[in-house]
């Protein structure tokens, strides 16, 4: 009986953990290559419109996202709050857009240089004087295929 | 010699759990984005090389005020009624040539849908909301439209089968077919949606 009388008092033996760096390093490199620095943080408020007539925006390579909205409660104080045009991570004026649209347009491949959507994300509060403007810059450098990003739901909810 | 039997056997109990952190992990941080929305093209800046003549009764004029009220062919309208009244005008066809629209054919509007034009105005200080609401209901003016003769030429709705042609997922020996029926309808019902620039009147 020794040997059973032995495993008994005997405690777990202890778990290796010579593989949990590994795990780590795994984790490490999969966060390292997944995350993209590129996903801005919103500076404006963008609560979308809704509409039913939508279609969906299938490629993500291939647009380009310009937001329009009142700055957020902590921009107020110095950015006021009329609504305003974030590109990428800052606050930007209706000239810059243009060239904001041929330097995006430049960073991506050639072949889809000239299948690229502008998608403008406008909160519903804005006025269509800003978005006239954008547009008129858009027509401007050749981008001519916008998409006015919105909700799906009832779009008489709009008016409330 | 105890070592022989090998290294004792790792306890992979807590595996689950590092699977289950990762997993809630990658719930909580995955938006999933918004991103459908009207699709619209844009007028090319430089102007056709011929002036078009237009007949003023082909021209279906949709006017939106700054405080969101609407003139629609020189009169008030509420916006409930608009899809109603895009889709009269649009499938009218006064010259007769439009066998498959069901117009009351008058006179004083658009001669057949690939002459008719709504042309959308609106003020500096319209509100974004009212501008996409009233390009909803213009777009849906014409997808109704098309639905209609696509369920009568093919059993299913137009905007189902443009969705699964714009979808790089479906095969392209069905993207193939669908192309020549999308093209049908679209061409039974072209898009002429025309946005003059905004007034600030």
């Amino acid at each position: 009986m020794a040997k059973f009388a032995k495993k008994k008092d005997g405690d777990l033996p202890a778990v290796s953990t010579a593989s949990l760096p590994d795990i780590v390093f795994m984790l490490l490199f999969f966060f390292m290559t997944v995350t993209t620095m590129k996903d801005s943080s919103l500076l404006v408020e963008n609560t979308l419109p809704n509409a039913t007539e939508i279609k969906k925006l299938e490629k993500k390579d291939r647009v380009i996202y310009i937001y329009v909205g009142k700055p957020t409660q902590e921009y107020q104080k110095v950015f006021g709050t009329e609504p305003k045009i974030q590109l990428n991570d800052k606050f930007a004026s209706v000239e810059e857009v243009g060239s904001y649209i041929l330097a995006e347009r430049a960073k991506k491949p050639q072949e889809l240089q000239n299948v690229l959507t502008t998608a403008l994300k406008v909160d519903r509060d804005a006025n269509m004087g800003l978005i006239a403007d954008i547009k008129q810059q858009l027509r401007e450098v050749n981008a001519l295929k916008v998409n006015y990003t919105t909700y799906e739901g009832n779009a008489f909810n709009n008016l409330q | 010699m105890p070592r022989r039997k090998g290294a004792p056997e790792v306890n992979a109990g807590s595996m689950a759990d590092i699977a289950f952190l990762l997993l809630i992990f990658f719930l909580v941080t995955t938006t999933i984005e918004t991103d459908a929305g009207l699709d619209r093209m844009l007028p090319p800046m430089e102007p056709p090389e011929e002036d078009v003549v237009i007949k003023q009764k082909n021209i279906f004029t949709v006017n939106i005020n700054k405080n969101g009220q609407l003139l629609v062919e020189d009169e008030l309208m509420d916006l409930k009624n608009l899809r109603k009244a895009a889709m009269d005008f649009l499938e009218n066809g006064a010259d007769g040539s439009c066998n498959y629209c069901k117009g009351r054919k008058d006179e004083s509007s658009s001669d057949n849908p690939t002459k008719a034009i709504i042309s959308l105005k609106n003020d500096r200080e319209t509100k974004y909301s009212t501008y996409i609401t009233v390009q909803n209901e213009l777009v849906g003016a014409y997808n109704d439209l098309r639905n209609r003769e696509s369920q009568k030429s093919f059993g299913r709705d137009f905007t189902d089968m443009e969705a699964e042609y714009l979808n790089p997922e479906t095969p392209s020996n069905v993207r193939d077919d669908l192309k020549d029926k999308v093209k049908q309808i679209q061409d039974k019902f072209p898009q002429k949606l025309s946005e003059a620039e905004t007034t600030s009147n």
